[in-house]
């Protein structure tokens, strides 16, 4: 299948307030692959995620997802192909209980009863938060909202994972556990993140934008070498690519 | 723990206690909310001077309380908590009315004082009740009832969001004001200013949360429904639940059940 393709050109996007945040870019990314976007606060990541499933429309140029372009008319298709996995899962957990929220997205799609209990479930125990079908969402700790977040948007069976942030507030197990399942996925995936780690361990692929601006585009371990570059965009190699504190080596 | 903590800590409290297993929480919910109506309506609609007539409420919540396994320590402190409201509302009615109703021993008993005693009994019974509702069936089970009675989808779905945020706004609150309180040099009380400024705050916040929270739901193809899942059933206990309650509200509110009782018992009834 060669239809879970993104492919971004010429992106510019202006803010009422007159802040360009996306400034002419461009990118494809191909079928299964796993990209990391990084970039210092306020480089347009995030601006740049809600592009890739309409939430904003943009100001020039055109985003492709599987060849149809975003537009009104097909957002209903595009959102239902593009699954979002927001910053706070607190904005993405908005129902009563874990289980209605997970139901939410296909009950919309107006599935009938059974099947959304299907899904619901394979969602839940996809992410291993099975047991807490019938909890609150304000009871739940970050990573559990996290998991839960995530089963939100599988349920949903969509073919492609736009994720903001994904390792934000976790605890390091919750962060392992959340980088295992990740790494299990077989959508094409876009991670937004200031996790370097997260984005080595995860990604073949790295975008790295500044002021609107893609910066650079390439495999993630060449990008993260490359000292110069992470400077100039307010990054950091990622630990795991640093000299050694205690003997100087790699 | 500030006041907004432990509100928060109580109503998650209440929120537990409507997840139990129970025969008063195995009712549907419909029938809950249509029989707390009725027994609403009753109690309100008495009269001003009505203090002994309303007695016969007191059974309802304290019997679906007890069958609910609420605690009822717990309801007790829920109903102090908002007790000054009605202590308030009240409080001048002595004052205005002196015209004397009844004669004890030596003194008069004013109006006044009646319709007050009227109106804490009315505010205890209400009140207990829709606690009581809230603690057996859960804010959640209440919405899908609603709706399914017929009030309009809007209300019902902004009640459940409203209830579900309360925690997420609680919190933010919470934050800002400990954040303020830090830095306040052990001065008490913000000020005027400062409070505004924190209300303002917190008024932005939630607008920016409310769009995320709508980009969210529009993500999963929400299109201003939202589809509840729950399958609700009136069994047969339901409905004489329901119908059995209702009958005895209605019979205590056009007959004075205790006054006929005690004629029963001097023997008095003609």
């Amino acid at each position: 299948m060669s239809h879970h393709t993104i492919s971004v050109v010429d992106l510019g996007f202006t803010y009422p307030d007159g802040t360009r945040a996306l400034d002419g870019v461009s990118f494809e990314v191909g079928h299964g692959e796993a990209i990391a976007v990084v970039g210092a606060n306020g480089a347009g990541k995030s601006t740049l995620l809600m592009h890739l499933n309409g939430l904003l429309s943009p100001g020039e140029g055109e985003v492709r997802i599987g060849g149809t372009p975003v537009t009104k008319s097909t957002l209903k298709d595009i959102r239902h192909t593009v699954g979002m996995v927001f910053q706070d899962p607190d904005d993405q957990l908005f129902m009563p209980s874990v289980f209605e929220d997970v139901a939410f997205g296909p009950m919309n799609l107006g599935l009938p009863p059974d099947d959304v209990v299907t899904r619901v479930d394979e969602a839940l125990r996809r992410v291993g938060a099975a047991h807490l079908k019938e909890r609150p969402p304000y009871r739940l700790s970050g990573g559990e909202k996290r998991a839960v977040a995530i089963a939100t948007v599988l349920a949903m069976e969509p073919s492609m994972l736009v994720m903001d942030e994904p390792s934000s507030g976790l605890d390091p197990r919750a962060r392992r556990r959340l980088i295992e399942l990740l790494a299990s996925f077989e959508h094409t995936r876009i991670v937004a993140t200031h996790d370097l780690d997260l984005a080595a361990t995860l990604c073949e692929r790295t975008i790295v934008m500044s002021a609107g601006r893609v910066t650079a585009d390439g495999p993630t371990r060449e990008v993260f070498s490359d000292d110069e570059l992470l400077a100039e965009s307010g990054l950091e190699r990622p630990l795991g690519m640093q000299t050694c504190p205690v003997c100087g080596k790699v | 723990m500030s006041s907004i903590e432990a509100g928060l800590y109580n109503l998650g409290r209440l929120d537990q206690l409507a997840r139990q297993d129970t025969a008063a929480h195995r009712l549907d919910p419909r029938a809950k909310v249509v029989t707390t109506f009725v027994y609403l309506v009753c109690v309100v609609s008495f009269g001003k001077y009505d203090v002994l007539a309303l007695l016969p409420f007191v059974i309802f919540p304290i019997v679906l309380a007890s069958e609910g396994d609420l605690p009822f320590g717990f309801l007790g402190k829920r109903l102090l908590a908002v007790a000054p409201f009605a202590l308030m509302v009240g409080a001048f009615n002595p004052l205005l009315d002196r015209e004397a109703v009844a004669q004890i021993g030596g003194l008069s008993l004013s109006g006044g004082w009646v319709s007050y005693a009227s109106i804490l009994l009315r505010f205890l019974l209400t009140v207990s009740a829709a606690l009581v509702l809230i603690g057996t069936t859960g804010l959640n089970g209440i919405c899908m009832a609603i709706e399914k009675l017929g009030v309009p989808k809007v209300f019902a779905t902004q009640l459940l969001l409203l209830y579900r945020y309360i925690f997420v706004l609680a919190d933010e609150a919470m934050r800002m004001s400990r954040a303020r309180s830090l830095r306040a040099q052990g001065r008490r009380g913000m000020g005027l200013g400062v409070y505004g400024q924190i209300l303002g705050h917190l008024l932005l916040r939630t607008y920016a949360r409310a769009q995320r929270i709508y980009q969210a739901m529009i993500c999963r193809g929400f299109d201003g429904t939202v589809r509840v899942s729950g399958r609700l059933q009136m069994r047969a206990a339901d409905v004489a639940f329901m119908l059995g309650w209702s009958a005895f509200f209605v019979l205590a509110r056009a007959y004075d059940l205790p006054l006929l009782l005690g004629q029963l018992v001097t023997g008095t009834l003609s």
